[in-house]
């Protein structure tokens, strides 16, 4: 798979799918100057096809780590204040969003 | 040159105002002079403390006046990479998203260092969400090295690294997720620590990639970074990844040179492709630990150039994951709505208008590279790339106790010299590895290259064992000392 990859190849439909997935709205000419830096990256990155990796295990974290229990004691969480300081639209003690769901017809 | 007042570093400030030579108020007002005449040539600050340092300062010698007892840190001017949460100012990590973000709690790390009684002086620009290796991606204007202001002074910790060197502050703390201490701190002529993953808590740490970020000391001197990695490491309840350790006693033992040091040094570190002046400095670094009795190992790292390979697929997925908070909701940028458009719509537009072009690279990057199809065949395998440049390092370090190789290829370079994204990432090849592994890496001072009539400084990197900071401090002071002479032949052009 990481030969599709391989650099020219990404086309700009490719792009456009990946700024969907990332929820980025991207013009035209965005995608256009994106395309080419990101195809060199990925030529790049596609050095990786050429190691000899049998046998080596995944590793998601520098230290082998496993769930981590705390004591089950209550704490103090953030006042609401505190959260809603920084929300962009506030109603209330509420986040103010977009109305989610279409109207009925 | 020395800071303000004629103090080398950090801990003779520290020094002076326990004995009483100077005042914690005169040291602030003196950062503070400093900043007012040359905060603006270098761009170094996003915003600063004077009112509220000062008064701390008053307290601490007010606490002198009374007998209390002062703690390690008592009126040292510190400065705090804009990425760190302090519930002081702004937390903006030079982004239009969280441009007007406050933070509701201070970092474990912050929290911890003003315990020690250090007075934080301000916030520091970086590139955008630490997300850079030259310290032009950033929100309010690129940040300028003090010893060429034509010049980068690395990345991402740029205003950290220019505001040490300037004099404009005792010391700063920044974040390395690839480089982004030690780079800049090699740029900028001054020590950049790294601490070994899980050393230090990243609570209060805005995420990036949270398997490879570290915050981390930029100081004057490796004495001041083993002070400061003492007063902020150690265990922390609000973060799980955080080794179960005590803090560090590094300052108790950083004077002591270390006996039959065995310092290897990676034949694929010292490459045609480093500047020569870079290569002459880890040759002269080497000369100076043989002269010490040292023993130079030869050691292979063949997977050094797949680092970069490597780092850029972890670390854009990881960043991709972890940006996906902001979207304009509950904080940070919100776009204004038009008419039809639904949550999907707004989302987009918000992060496209929040983040710059280099955080939208790394995002599109990550995503791309764990979609459906592509995951195993970059996310997976860099996965499986990762435990082999762990498995080198391990076998490395059965060899010697520390390596010895540059920080970066070159000095700092002109703004705009690296300005396609590969020639940039490329900049990092020596530093990405330790990340990568999780083990401790150090840039200290160890010459100059001579550019354009101006003296740039050249860094060395140090990289020890994962929780071997002692032998790695040790053995950069050893070198600090016996190569104070090529380090010392210059100063910065800007300087308080």
């Amino acid at each position: 798979m990481a030969h599709d990859a391989n650099a020219p190849s990404l086309t700009a439909a490719q792009v456009a799918h990946v700024a969907r997935l990332a929820k980025l709205e991207l013009a035209p000419e965005a995608v256009e100057r994106f395309r080419p830096q990101l195809a060199a990256v990925l030529g790049h990155i596609a050095r990786l096809d050429s190691l000899d990796l049998a046998g080596a295990e995944p590793m998601a974290h520098p230290f082998e780590s496993h769930n981590r229990l705390a004591d089950d004691v209550p704490v103090e969480g953030l006042p609401i204040e505190a959260i809603l300081m920084n929300a962009p639209a506030v109603e209330g003690r509420f986040l103010a969003v977009p109305k989610v769901l279409a109207e009925e017809s | 040159m020395p800071l303000p007042g004629g103090h080398a570093d950090l801990t003779a400030l520290r020094d002076a105002i326990a004995s009483g030579a100077t005042s914690a108020e005169q040291a602030c007002a003196a950062t503070f002079a400093g900043i007012k005449a040359h905060g603006a040539a270098l761009n170094a600050f996003h915003e600063t403390f004077e009112e509220d340092a000062l008064a701390r300062a008053r307290a601490v010698d007010a606490d002198r006046a009374a007998g209390k007892p002062l703690p390690p840190l008592a009126g040292v001017t510190l400065a705090v990479k804009d990425n760190i949460c302090t519930v002081r100012g702004r937390t903006t990590c030079s982004s239009r998203m969280l441009g007007n973000y406050r933070s509701p709690f201070d970092a474990t790390a912050v929290e911890r260092l003003e315990r020690a009684g250090a007075v934080v002086v301000g916030k520091t620009n970086l590139d955008e969400f630490a997300m850079g290796s030259s310290g032009e991606h950033c929100r309010w204007g690129r940040v300028a090295n003090p010893w060429d202001t034509g010049r980068v002074p690395g990345g991402s910790s740029a205003g950290s690294a220019a505001a040490v060197a300037a004099g404009l502050c005792a010391a700063a703390i920044g974040s390395d997720t690839g480089g982004s201490i030690r780079q800049p701190a090699a740029f900028c002529g001054i020590v950049g620590l790294k601490p070994t993953y899980g050393r230090v808590s990243r609570w209060g740490l805005v995420a990036f990639g949270s398997s490879l970020d570290q915050i981390g000391p930029m100081t004057r001197s490796v004495r001041d970074a083993a002070l400061l990695l003492d007063c902020m490491s150690g265990t922390d309840d609000r973060d799980s990844t955080v080794a179960d350790r005590p803090p560090t006693a590094l300052a108790a033992t950083v004077e002591r040179p270390l006996e039959r040091l065995r310092v290897g040094m990676p034949r694929q570190y010292v490459s045609d492709a480093n500047d020569p002046e870079v290569n002459e400095a880890v040759a002269a670094c080497a000369d100076a630990y043989r002269a010490m009795g040292a023993t130079i190992v030869d050691v292979d790292l063949p997977l050094t150039d797949a680092g970069i390979s490597t780092y850029y697929v972890i670390a854009p997925a990881e960043a991709s994951s972890n940006l996906a908070r902001y979207d304009g909701i509950r904080y940070g940028h919100r776009a204004a709505m038009r008419p039809g458009d639904d949550l999907a719509a707004l989302y987009a537009r918000s992060r496209a208008e929040g983040f710059g072009p280099e955080v939208q690279r790394r995002i599109m990057l990550g995503t791309y590279m764990l979609s459906s199809g592509y995951y195993d065949a970059f996310y997976t395998r860099a996965l499986r790339a990762r435990r082999r440049i762990k498995e080198e390092f391990d076998r490395a370090f059965a060899a010697c106790d520390v390596l010895l190789g540059p920080t970066a290829p070159t000095p700092a370079f002109a703004f705009g010299a690296n300005d396609d994204p590969l020639a940039m990432y490329m900049c990092d090849v020596y530093t990405v590895n330790t990340n990568i592994a999780g083990i401790c890496g150090l840039s200290l001072p160890a010459g100059f290259a001579m550019r354009g009539g101006k003296a740039l400084p050249v860094g060395v990197q140090l990289q020890a064992n994962a929780f071997e900071e002692e032998r790695l401090l040790r053995a950069a002071r050893m070198l600090e000392r016996a190569v104070a002479a090529r380090t010392s032949a210059h100063a910065p052009a800007v300087h308080a």
